[in-house]
């Protein structure tokens, strides 16, 4: 039962491991089929995509900020998109938006987290030697990559790219005469889009079989840890949800490419009256919705689960209320399919059926308010270690409350009328889920960097780091919910035909210089990032003394993970500062047998289910024999 | 606003600095290739930076509450003057009865969670408490929510049924189209208050509504730039575009609606304050009403607006009877009008007497002289 030993001394001696079959260069580490390459790979995507994804945000905040501004020393980056005068082309400033916003939504939070943390933290969390079909996995990962190909090329193409907002509502998209963002740059995204949709499909099914099939002995439901109760969730939501998607965009692809009328009725645009009637411009926004909303929740559930994880680990506490996390999961996850049209409150859809979501919307609120008091509730008398991931997930959840209170407001649909596709909208959004995901990914970073790279990341830049971050979103999101409620709508180039006397200029100023300092805060991450993967101080076994299982993988993990056998899950992963124990906190696999100083009265009678756990091992080793 | 940015970039620079040292010792590779070991986890935690990452936890609350309270001040002024729409002063009521409740629950929130992470930061020697769940407390913490959200539904939905309920049989129904990149409002003209048909396919350069004169409602509609309401009745708004999403935003009559291609949609309201009451009450003369478009539309979209006229309703019905029926104005789209209407258009073509057979005959070549 060399198993039941506690890790973290083992395995340090078997660090040069049996080399079984040397893979080369390509299949190592650009055809992987390794989760942990795959994850790294999506991650570093990410990354380069979140700094693309900023600095076009950084572009449309001049615009914001200093409407005056003369742009000639941008035209080297941007070319013809400086108009004569300096100022940026009012049709590229929508360009602008759209990448940003499908930039971010899609590349960064599904992709950069779901992709990262999902392929990553799954097989070793459950205990598995790799995803359920790692040649899936691989697809997923490179179906990804044309997809990201496609999207940064259509910012170059002459009529730029997508430019209809990251909706893309019909008929503007559905008609290249009527915009130049809905000419060859929107068929690059819907294209992109499909294949996008292609690769979430295959790493969902992926994640989702290998959560089912792949666990290893004694790991049951209810000791998962929760980031995997997160992943699975997100998982489902986006099978269910995605193929909606690909159908809306089909149907747009018909329109703009066969003359189809899906979406199109009544239209008289350039000159003519078209041939279409028919369609309906609200169909799409409904199937779009039916994406869109679950979308919102495939962003912010790993990044939930991320938080989950790292708060638990560095409060030195269990969760508070593990079923109850599991279970608010759940209630999102259902509601999150079924409240999409509340962003349709204004569109002419039935009042009635604008009832019933209203109803539905502020349900969701429930469960969100239940996640946030038990993150709350796990801190209180903890013993609290302020990692960079620790500090990022308490900021996760200030965002994820500022912004979903909010929600609130918007989700009464009287209140929307004023408030839809204003700033406050954009407010709302950008904390619940733009930051509040973005922290995610930035705690999930810090807290498995050492798991990933062998190293650790410097902890104090990533405190000056952190505190820039969580202050300048704060600088930039706050007062935007004033200009919102002023009324101020979104995706407008300039507000003189909306507020003559530009009352909220130096409000626009203001939040744009702290937008700038934000972004230039994460080019500090960046550099500690790269650096430390290479010269950061090398990682020990188990840095953050966490009760996981992927601690107990060797610091350089080979594909398989692990040496010797899987090792079993005992108990749940929650064993932290239990009365009684030597330490403050018990790995999963460490059985109740050999802890008899701190069990609960129930948990000794789960020693009897030992020798049962430990006589799964030979089905287990035969799931893996070719 | 100078003294803010000025402030910032103080601490901007003060934290360049510790940066540049930080990225200075790193760079030397002083600690590069050791284990980890020589400073675990307790060790670190025990440290000056966890104390420091402990007092900002507390500072930051406070110093953010400050400043939220300070901005909301200075903004406060600038938000949009109590709502000139019956529906709009009891969504604005309600939008900040909302914001009081969500205000509770933000600062407690986010005072027990920030006050919570300062006073359990790592001390050494202290464990943790293993406290795992306390199903009473859940069951509160879910109930409490419900029941709050539960009220706010209610009473959102009530103001929301009576706002999309039919409008009444009295109202003033005038036509908003959205087209790239601007607003063009119909009538229905002094003689039978009622808007005639339109059809996309009847689209012209003139025609930009689609008028039919083959429905004689439509003799003596007239359209304008602008829109005019007539006070303290009931306005029907008949909301349709022409060529991709528009959205009809009056923002002081908290009035939205998309105007959708192939799917009329509507709004109704009841205006309370005259343009001049609320010039008078802002202090500004120039005070206008605006309608904006809140959905993206193209290049145009941010300056897709249109005046808004609110007045007493005689001086509306007053502007209504000065203003030309289109079919004046464009003589030539007689031609449209079926021969057993013909006579009874007529009284809508200026000096009909002497010119209506030339026009009557003539329509089509005329078409490009007549626009006025
Ligand atoms: C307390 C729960 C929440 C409620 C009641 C709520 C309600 C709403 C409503 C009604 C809208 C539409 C506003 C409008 O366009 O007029 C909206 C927009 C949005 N919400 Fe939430 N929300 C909640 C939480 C969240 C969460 C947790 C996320 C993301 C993780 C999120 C992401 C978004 C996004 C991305 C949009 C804007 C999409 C767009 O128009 O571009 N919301 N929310
Ligand atoms: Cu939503
Ligand atoms: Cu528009």
């Amino acid at each position: 039962m060399a198993t039941a030993e506690l890790t973290h001394e083992v395995q340090v001696h078997e660090e040069h491991e049996h080399e079984h079959h040397e893979l080369g260069f390509i299949r190592k580490y650009v055809f992987s089929e390794d989760h942990k390459t795959i994850a790294k790979q999506y991650l570093i995507s990410g990354i380069l995509w979140a700094f693309i994804g900023g600095l076009l945000s950084m572009l449309f905040r001049l615009q914001l900020g200093f409407p005056n501004m003369k742009l000639e020393w941008l035209r080297p980056l941007l070319g013809g998109w400086i108009e004569e005068g300096g100022k940026l082309d009012p049709q590229f400033y929508l360009a602008l938006v759209t990448m940003h916003g499908t930039i971010m939504v899609f590349f960064v939070l599904t992709a950069g987290l779901s992709g990262t943390f999902s392929n990553f933290l799954i097989p070793l969390q459950v205990g598995a030697r790799d995803m359920a079909s790692g040649f899936l996995n691989m697809l997923s990962y490179w179906f990804f990559f044309v997809s990201s190909v496609i999207m940064f090329g259509s910012l170059f193409v002459e009529t730029g790219p997508a430019g209809g907002g990251w909706v893309v509502y019909p008929p503007l998209s559905a008609l290249p005469q009527a915009a130049d963002g809905s000419k060859l740059g929107l068929t690059l995204w819907l294209v992109s889009m499909a294949l996008f949709i292609v690769s979430q499909l295959l790493g969902g099914i992926n994640y989702v079989t290998t959560i089912i099939n792949l666990r290893t002995r004694g790991m049951s439901f209810t000791k998962l840890p929760l980031t995997i109760w997160a992943f699975m969730f997100t998982a489902i939501l986006g099978i269910l949800s995605f193929p909606v998607l690909f159908s809306a965009v089909l149907l747009l692809f018909f329109d703009r490419t066969f003359g189809t009328s899906f979406y199109l009725s009544e239209i008289y645009v350039n000159g003519e009256a078209l041939p279409n009637v028919g369609g309906s411009a609200i169909l799409y926004q409904h199937l779009f919705w039916f994406l869109g909303h679950p979308e919102v929740y495939i962003v912010l559930l790993p990044a939930l689960g991320i938080t989950s994880e790292v708060i638990a680990t560095n409060a030195r506490k269990p969760i508070f209320g593990y079923r109850a996390m599991i279970g608010s999961l759940m209630g999102i996850t259902l509601l999150a399919f079924i409240v999409w049209a509340h962003h349709m409150f204004v569109t002419g859809m039935n009042p009635f059926l604008g009832s019933v979501f209203m109803f539905l919307t502020l349900i969701i609120a429930v469960p969100s308010a239940v996640k946030a008091f038990n993150y709350i509730t796990t801190l209180w008398r903890g013993n609290i270690v302020f990692t960079p991931a620790m500090l990022f997930s308490i900021g996760l959840v200030s965002f994820f409350i500022s912004g979903g209170l909010t929600g609130i407001i918007l989700g009464n649909s009287a209140l929307d009328i004023q408030l839809h596709d204003t700033y406050f909208v954009v407010a709302h959004f950008h904390l619940v889920m733009g930051s509040a995901s973005f922290f995610g990914l930035m705690a999930g970073v810090y807290h498995w960097f050492p798991k990933m790279f062998g190293r650790m990341m410097d902890e104090k830049l990533g405190y000056v780091h952190f505190w820039i971050t969580f202050v300048g979103i704060y600088l930039i999101f706050f007062p935007m919910h004033y200009i919102g409620i002023a009324g101020f709508p979104r995706r407008y180039y300039s507000f003189t035909a909306y507020d003559a006397t530009n009352s909220f200029g130096d409000m626009n100023m203001f939040i744009s210089v702290a937008a700038m300092i934000t972004f230039g805060a994460q080019i500090l991450f960046a550099w500690n990032f790269f650096y430390s993967m290479f010269r950061g101080r090398k990682a020990p076994q188990n840095p953050w003394h966490s009760n996981t299982l992927e601690w107990t993988a060797p610091i350089h993990p080979e594909h398989g993970n692990w040496p010797g056998e899987i090792p079993p899950a005992y108990r749940w992963p929650y064993d932290y500062s239990k009365p009684g124990a030597k330490e403050d906190f018990i790995p999963q696999n460490v059985p109740y047998s050999a802890t008899p100083e701190s069990n609960l009265p129930h948990e000794n009678e789960q020693i009897a289910m030992e020798k049962e756990i430990e006589g799964m091992i030979d089905s287990q080793n035969e799931t893996y024999k070719h | 606003m100078v003294y803010i940015v000025g402030l910032l970039a103080v601490v901007f620079l003060v934290l360049t600095i510790v940066v540049l040292s930080r990225i200075a010792t790193l760079a030397k590779g002083v600690d590069g290739n050791k284990r980890d070991n020589e400073n675990p986890y307790e060790k670190r935690a025990a440290g000056t930076s966890n104390r420091i990452n402990a007092v900002l936890m507390l500072a930051f609350p406070i110093l953010g509450t400050i400043a939220a309270v300070w901005s909301f001040m200075e903004s406060r002024p600038k938000f949009l003057p109590e709502a000139a729409s019956e529906h709009g002063i009891l969504t604005d009521n309600m939008f900040w009865i909302s914001m009081a409740v969500i205000t509770i629950a933000f600062v407690v929130t986010n005072a027990l969670l920030f006050y919570f992470a300062y006073r359990y930061r790592y001390k050494p020697g202290r464990n943790a408490v293993f406290y795992p769940v306390n199903h009473k407390l859940e069951i509160i913490w879910t109930v409490i929510p419900a029941v709050v959200m539960a009220v706010l539904v209610f009473t959102g939905w009530r103001v929301w049924r009576d706002i999309t309920a039919q409008a009444p049989d009295n109202s003033y129904v005038i036509e908003v189209v959205g087209k790239q990149f601007n607003w063009v409002t119909r009538y229905a003209g002094a003689d039978d208050s009622k808007l005639g048909n339109y059809n996309f396919k009847l689209i012209d350069e003139t025609n930009e509504l689609g008028i039919d004169y083959a429905d004689q409602a439509a003799f003596d509609d007239f359209t304008s730039n602008q829109l005019h309401i007539p006070k303290g009745v009931p306005v029907l708004l008949k909301i349709r575009a022409k060529d991709v999403l528009h959205s009809v935003f009056i923002p002081h009559l908290r009035v939205k609606m998309d105007a959708v291609p192939g799917m009329p949609t509507k709004f109704w309201f009841v205006a309370t304050k005259t343009t001049e009451e609320m010039r008078n009450e802002t202090g500004n003369p120039d005070f206008n009403y605006q309608l904006n478009c809140t959905e993206v539309c193209g290049q145009g979209h941010f300056s897709m607006k249109m005046p808004i006229v609110i007045e007493e309703e005689e001086e509306y019905k007053a502007w209504v009877a000065s203003q030309k029926p289109f079919l004046t104005s464009n003589p030539t789209y007689l031609s449209r009008v079926p021969e057993n209407l013909k006579a009874r258009a007529m009284k809508y073509i200026e000096s009909a007497a002497s010119d209506s057979t030339s026009v009557a005959t003539g329509g089509a070549t005329a078409t490009g002289t007549s626009l006025k």
